[in-house]
């Protein structure tokens, strides 16, 4: 089984299938007899489609992974800048957070709004990194850990799976595609990501093998 | 152009500004406080720092359309007879060399004094990281943090 559902564990994947195929299989007669109804149409409302589910991730991820949203979320506790990733320039600490330290706190630069101009600080009222207690770092994981993680409750800023979806309409996330100047834009759309990921949840969130 | 009433250094100031004017050319051109200087306008040296409630921050990439009700401090407004503990330690350690860069350092410096009274010496170093000093005065700088904290 290449597949393994990403916020489940495996026995419960299982167990969970059981249930829902034997419920399905039981439901399904009792409709066929009185009604007629075509199974399908029961099954489109349990529809977790790993496949589905797979294929919209291997679209989210390269967003994910692209500097417009992994540059906040780095391996260590200085946020990466540029097109190219690198160490942002100054040294700003992510801080308990995810908001800086002292004077040199994201909002040092990056003012509401902002202004126009090359190389300015885009401006967002909500700019942060995800807080130290949960870093929910981006960097260097494939495509399967980046999904489990964003799926663990524990990893994920605690969302819950209507929040993780809804997570797709953060100004924050947003604001990836908004960022002006001659930065890079992800490889989506923001429209074609945020169905994209939808799709990955709605389909069970499953993880990729690899 | 729209109207804006904005808190400098205590008072109620009215200007008529683009809404994306950044407030540094607002107190420079419209308030005639000359002493935050225009350096990058990009937010890489630190020279035009201020105090936005209290929290550093670059006046050359902050619009005023973003200032609402905060209030904004400079240099001329960080203390009545220019006494704060960092410009008295500035001038104890004799830190300036050209000086341009310095209203931005004193700044920043107390900003990190109100928010950490004795911070160590990694601390100074990492809040001190976004100003530059082309005459590399960061030695004296450093030491003269160390002395105002003495007074904070």
């Amino acid at each position: 089984m290449k597949l393994l559902n990403a916020h489940l564990s495996p026995s419960i994947v299982i167990s969970s299938i059981i249930v829902a195929t034997t419920g399905l299989l039981g439901m399904s007669t009792i409709l066929d007899r009185k009604t007629g109804v075509d199974e399908m149409v029961l099954l489109a409302k349990e529809d977790k489609d790993s496949a589905a589910s797979v294929a919209a991730f291997e679209k989210v991820y390269p967003v994910l992974m692209h500097p417009r949203c992994m540059n906040c979320h780095p391996k260590g506790d200085v946020p990466l800048q540029g097109d190219d990733s690198h160490i942002h320039s100054m040294l700003p600490q992510r801080g308990p957070e995810g908001k800086g330290v002292l004077t040199m706190k994201c909002v040092t630069c990056h003012a509401p709004t902002g202004v126009e101009g090359a190389r300015t600080p885009p401006g967002n009222p909500e700019w942060h990194m995800p807080p130290a207690d949960m870093k929910m770092v981006f960097e260097g994981k494939t495509a399967r850990e980046l999904a489990l993680q964003l799926v663990d409750f524990e990893k994920n800023g605690h969302k819950d799976m209507k929040a993780l979806r809804d997570h797709a309409g953060d100004d924050l996330v947003k604001a990836g595609w908004e960022m002006g100047g001659d930065r890079e834009l992800p490889p989506l759309s923001y429209e074609a990501f945020k169905q994209a990921w939808y799709a990955w949840i709605d389909n069970g969130a499953y993880a990729p093998s690899k | 152009m729209a109207l804006y009433t904005i808190n400098v250094n205590g008072a109620a100031k009215q200007v008529d500004a683009a809404p994306d004017t950044p407030i540094l050319w607002v107190l420079r051109d419209h308030l005639r406080l000359l002493g935050t200087k225009y350096g990058c306008g990009v937010a890489h040296c630190g020279v035009c720092t201020i105090h936005l409630d209290g929290d550093a921050v670059r006046s050359c990439v902050y619009p005023i359309s973003d200032i609402g009700t905060k209030k904004i401090v400079t240099i001329e407004g960080l203390s009545e007879k220019g006494d704060h503990p960092v410009q008295k330690a500035w001038l104890e350690w004799d830190v300036p060399q050209c000086g341009y860069c310095q209203a931005g350092q004193i700044m920043t410096a107390a900003s990190l004094l109100a928010q950490n009274p004795q911070p160590t010496d990694e601390e100074i170093r990492r809040a001190m990281n976004g100003n530059l000093c082309r005459c590399a005065t960061y030695t004296r700088i450093n030491k003269a943090i160390r002395t105002a904290a003495k007074e904070m």
